[in-house]
């Protein structure tokens, strides 16, 4: 299957299409999670709430979005928006930490996680076999030893692969087109 | 030299752990649970003791219609049949 833009997707998750609404949330999912950990850095128990509350949000609400190429910012911005519904009833359940509310989001980590997505980008851009590797350690943590032994190659090979492969993902960063920028107009609620 | 160097690459491709797969599989269900919770809602809509025993245990129904009874989907569930 090729792999639909986010417009794309955006409509055919409106036509009711189940598998791209699969795939809606296969592509945004590390994104979502990424602001409620470290944008937020709401509890697990939290960030599960809040991530399911994104989604279902955005499944009941996409014929609200004004432009099908904004569904990043919209689900973006949805997930803040979510963030700090939870914060809220944190403060109401527990009075003491209400005052540290508007500060709560850590707009420094919030950036470095879009920047982090415009690299996941570049990243799908590579082969099937850089991706994987690039993804296995430095996304999953994973050891030379560990990929090696799921890939059958020897860990040399997987650290000069590593190092192969992340001058590739350098030279698709610096030849990619511009993204859009999130905006706050997008969201609707 | 770039702002993104190999360095900097990799310290951006960290901060994009895969979220767990439970949550993404749940998430993936979400169109499916709604049309099993449109059933449920409206089968206690048509008859009072079935709402009153859903209400009485909002997991217990959820679980008996095949739906994974996360917190979001007993709140929206909850939400739905108390409106």
């Amino acid at each position: 299957m090729r792999e639909y833009t986010d417009a794309e997707l955006a409509a055919r998750c409106r036509a009711g299409d189940q598998e791209a609404w699969r795939e809606l949330v296969e592509r945004f999912s590390r994104y979502v999670y990424a602001i409620t950990s470290q944008g937020f850095r709401l509890t697990p128990e939290e960030a599960d709430d809040v991530f399911q509350d994104v989604f279902t949000r955005a499944y009941e609400r996409l014929d609200s979005l004004r432009s099908d190429e904004a569904l990043r910012p919209w689900i973006g911005q949805l997930t803040r928006r979510c963030c700090l519904d939870r914060l809220r009833a944190r403060a109401r359940e527990r009075p003491a930490e209400a005052e540290a509310l508007e500060e709560v989001a850590d707009e420094e980590a919030l950036a470095r996680v879009e920047e982090a997505l415009t690299v996941h980008d570049a990243l799908a851009t590579l082969s099937p076999d850089c991706q994987q590797v690039l993804d296995r350690f430095f996304c999953r943590d994973e050891s030379y030893r560990t990929i090696g032994d799921e890939l059958g190659l020897p860990g040399g090979t997987i650290a000069s692969r590593i190092s192969r492969c992340l001058t590739r993902l350098r030279e698709a960063f610096e030849g990619r087109p511009e993204a859009p920028a999130a905006s706050r107009e997008q969201v609707t609620r | 030299m770039s702002r993104y160097d190999e360095e900097r690459l990799a310290e951006l491709l960290a901060l994009l752990p895969p979220a767990p797969r439970g949550w993404v599989e749940a998430a993936q269900e979400l169109p499916l649970a709604r049309v099993q919770l449109d059933g449920l809602v409206a089968r206690a809509e048509a008859d009072a003791a079935f709402r009153a025993q859903v209400l009485a245990d909002l997991e217990a129904a959820l679980s008996a219609a095949g739906v994974e009874p996360r917190p979001i989907v007993i709140e929206s569930l909850r939400r739905r049949l108390v409106r």
